[in-house]
């Protein structure tokens, strides 16, 4: 094959118009096309961010109480009593009060501080509280350190803040406080006037949220020991045993009813799973993610759609000169080699374009809507796909170019 | 003339389908993704209350200082219990409500019945003709009842179907956390999008109803506390409820009826002065720094409108445009195959203008066809957009008349744009040149 590049050019600047509508749709697709691939995997991985929660036999139900009248110490003893029923059955491994759980959407956060006099933050951290049960029934991983003891918990009523003396924090969060790596023992103030010294290390640990904004402190959480006695209600965080999930689901409204009725368990979303949790707080990244791919799958149908066109147009009008080429001893292939380089010269011209309007819509993004930059790889796969995608639509029209015969070439129209 | 023009146009589509379909298929799908994400756009960065929505004032007061202002020196985006509160007790605006969220148990005087737990608003009973919030039977409370502490509640139709299937329940009574209220109002359907009063809250949208609405210092007094959001800048010195009206924490929302220029100026007068008071008392330490939103601006400056349903829309129009280009090259691809023919037309005496005609008729034909396709599929688009956007916002989206007439429109007025320049060149084509090479 020889691939002769200057009538190929000459060719197409009697096509000026054709040859720059292609290049300049392969350049928005290009555009469009990376920055959609960069947002799909930008937000496929959100959704399997790791929430250090054993999801398949944990779930939760939101449990309200119905006379918000009550003392904390009222609570107190309910909610003590109801943990008491839960870990009592037989499909469960363990239970934990709550105010709040990893991927729950929205969240508490407290300001970190290495002194109490200290203006500007250090940190910020998803606060979690629970007790002697908690990193348990999460299934959270301990690395380091050792759990609550049940003398360690305190009663927290509604909107009170109680700073315990202990804390467990997530390896991230330790990271962050500690550079050295010697966290153990150390303490730091969580908008408290006390400090909280860490007693134990679990990794990893999400956040209760997934926006973007607390992006900056993604995996920093604190475990404080406090019983949930909100006189609002609280959340029960239930282990099921292996494979008994479904079980458990069942029998636990009907232990915790059975202690007291004066509590409220909507009976559409009061109970739910981790895969449901998950399912729901990823709802629009998964959505967006499912968007971007819908959208190039058909811009990149309607480009291919569009040079097949446009080539068997050529194609078309130029059997003649394909016919004289061939009477004058053109190979076949060499007429196939034509077409399919003629694409590549157009497509490359485009992903040029491409390329830069790519990144200049990927700025735009970024200081706009505060977006993450887009890396050199997303462009590189979009410019891959688009030429070999250019390529294979050519193909079908320069085969059919390649079967013109000699014959054509005296042929008048 | 048109009708021979028309006939034209469908003769030669007809010539090659597999172009024509290819072009109609491409204009579907760019007028139906535009269009379904323009819908959805269209659904939440609409004005909420349109016809005073300029009147309505969001106010923002600098309670804590450098310290605690975002990085662009934005104030808090609430208040606080002390400055909500003399705010209200100053009350220098036609009408105004200090508001925070409650979502308290209503327990049925049926004792079977489980009791409910429901959303809600404690509020000032202005707000209702403020909002211009529309009430089935009887109305809100007076200025009196809120300075009572009246035991008067306001209740959503859905809620009084629940309670009181659905009757005329004024005057009856509603145990709200073991305490009895009397009913003075049932909201008829009221379920603005976005929840403009308090987008703090409520994150800009929310599919959950807005059940009852107790008056603001009774839920007080009752200790009904606060079910949104809570910021603070330092933890509460006292615990619990009473500890949050104490302190600095921002978890109220505010908004003021002013109606005109003069209204607003005085207004900005007024918070600049109060702030300027607890500057001299010592309760801040800096120079005021207060903000005074109508609802459109304090809207865009707490970002309702998800920047994911902007950037959808981008992409979406892009989408559009490669559709667009696509068929420019078609349709020129198309027209310039039969430069002979126009050859024939132009040797025979028809002027450019005929031609113009000819081809932007055949043009508009795959545009009407590509907008009746894009019409199906932007039906489609709408009623799945449930299936990849969160339910709040997914539940907004809807096809009316104009959405369908803008599909058309869009569909037609675009491909005739593309159809110009292929057009344009075809009308320059040369009769003696064509006629020639024949």
């Amino acid at each position: 094959m020889n691939f002769q590049v200057r009538p190929i050019l000459t060719a197409l600047r009697r096509h000026k118009a054709g040859t720059m509508l292609i290049a300049l749709q392969i350049a928005l697709t290009l555009a469009i096309v990376c920055n959609a691939l960069f947002i799909i995997h930008q937000r496929l991985g959100n959704l399997s961010a790791n929430s250090g929660v054993d999801e398949a036999n944990v779930f939760v139900i939101a449990n309200m109480w119905a006379d918000m009248g009550r003392s904390t110490s009222q609570v107190d003893a309910q909610v003590r009593a109801d943990l008491i029923a839960l870990r009592q059955l037989p499909a469960v491994r363990d239970a934990t009060p709550a105010s709040g759980y990893p991927l729950r959407g929205g969240g508490w956060d407290n300001f970190v501080t290495m002194t109490p006099e200290q203006v500007k933050p250090t940190t910020d951290a998803a606060v979690y509280t629970g007790d002697e049960h908690f990193i348990d029934t999460l299934g959270l991983n301990l690395v380091a350190g050792r759990n609550f003891r049940s003398d360690e918990v305190m009663a927290m009523g509604t909107q009170e803040a109680v700073t315990p003396p202990t804390v467990i924090v997530s390896k991230a969060l330790a990271d962050r406080l500690f550079p050295d790596g010697h966290a153990l023992g150390k303490s730091f103030y969580a908008m408290g006037a006390t400090p909280s010294t860490i007693v134990g290390i679990v990794d990893p640990l999400h956040r209760q949220g997934v926006d973007q904004w607390s992006n900056g402190y993604a995996g920093q959480s604190l475990i404080w020991p406090l019983r949930a006695d909100d006189s609002r209600g609280v959340y029960y965080i239930v282990r099921a045993r292996p494979g008994r999930l479904a079980d458990a689901m069942r029998e636990a409204p009907k232990a915790l009813y059975a202690q007291s009725r004066l509590r409220i368990i909507d009976p559409k979303d009061g109970i739910q799973d981790y895969a449901t949790i998950r399912h729901k707080v990823y709802d629009r990244d998964r959505g967006m993610a499912i968007l971007m791919g819908i959208i190039s799958v058909v811009l990149l149908a309607i480009t291919a759609a569009g040079i097949v066109g446009l080539t068997s147009f050529w194609v078309g009008q130029r059997r003649r000169q394909i016919g004289v080429r061939r009477a004058l001893g053109a190979r076949r292939r060499d007429i196939l080699a034509y077409f399919l380089t003629e694409n590549f010269l157009i497509s490359a011209s485009g992903t040029v374009l491409g390329i830069v309007l790519g990144f200049a819509f990927n700025l735009w993004t970024v200081t706009r809507f505060a977006m993450d930059r887009m890396s050199l790889a997303y462009v590189g796969a979009g410019v891959l796909v688009l030429v070999l995608l250019g390529q294979a639509a050519t193909l079908a029209p320069a085969l059919r170019a390649s079967r013109v015969s000699p014959v054509e070439a005296t042929r008048s129209v | 003339m048109f009708a021979y023009y028309l006939e034209l146009a469908l003769r030669s589509l007809k010539r090659s389908p597999g172009l024509t379909a290819l072009m109609v298929l491409a204009i579907g799908f760019g007028v139906a993704a535009s269009m379904t994400s323009w819908s959805v756009f269209r659904a939440v960065s609409g004005d909420p209350i349109p016809w005073k929505s300029s009147k309505l004032f969001v106010p923002q007061i600098d309670m804590w200082g450098p310290n605690g202002r975002s990085p662009d020196g934005e104030p808090p985006n609430a208040m606080d219990y002390t400055d909500a509160v003399a705010l209200m007790r100053d009350h220098r605006a036609k009408r105004q409500s200090a508001m925070y969220q409650i979502s308290p148990s209503i327990v049925p005087a049926d004792a079977s019945k489980h009791p409910l737990n429901v959303s809600g608003h404690a509020v000032y009973g202005e707000f209702f003709p403020m909002l211009d919030v529309p009430f089935k039977f009887g109305r809100g409370w007076s200025n009196s009842d809120d300075a009572n502490r009246a035991q008067v509640v306001v209740i959503s139709s859905k809620l009084n179907q629940k309670l009181f299937g659905g009757v005329d329940s004024v005057g009856k009574i509603v145990n709200v956390e073991g305490r009895d209220y009397r009913v003075v109002g049932v909201l008829d359907q009221w379920n603005p999008q976005p929840r403009f009063y308090d987008v703090v809250n409520s994150g800009g949208f929310s599919t959950s109803d807005a059940d009852v609405f107790l008056p603001f210092q009774t839920a007080i007094q009752a200790s009904i506390p606060n079910d949104g959001n809570t910021n603070c800048n330092a933890v509460p010195d006292e615990p619990g409820f009473v500890g949050l009206q104490h302190s600095p924490c921002a978890w109220i929302a505010f908004m003021a009826e002013l109606d005109d220029a003069a209204a607003v100026t005085a207004y900005r007068a007024y918070l600049d002065g109060y702030a300027k008071d607890q500057q001299a008392a010592g309760r801040f330490r800096w120079a005021p720094n207060n903000r005074l939103r109508d609802v459109p601006a304090w809207l865009e400056n707490q970002h309702v409108v998800p920047s994911d349903t902007k950037v959808s829309l981008l992409v979406a129009l892009g989408l559009l445009l490669v559709c667009l280009v696509n068929t420019v090259g078609l349709l020129l691809a198309k027209f310039l195959r039969r430069s002979s023919e126009i050859g024939v037309r132009r040797a025979l005496g028809a002027p450019r203008a005929a031609i113009y005609t000819q081809f932007l008729v055949e043009a508009g034909i795959v545009g009407a066809a590509g907008g009746v396709l894009g019409l199906l599929l932007t039906g489609a688009g709408v009623a799945s957009v449930g299936w990849v956007l969160p339910r709040d916002i997914a539940s907004l989206a809807r096809i009316d008349v104009s959405l369908l007439v803008l599909t058309l429109l869009v569909a037609v007025v675009a491909t005739m744009l593309a159809g110009l320049y292929p057009t344009y060149r075809a009308s320059r084509v040369q009769p003696a040149w064509q006629l020639k090479s024949n």
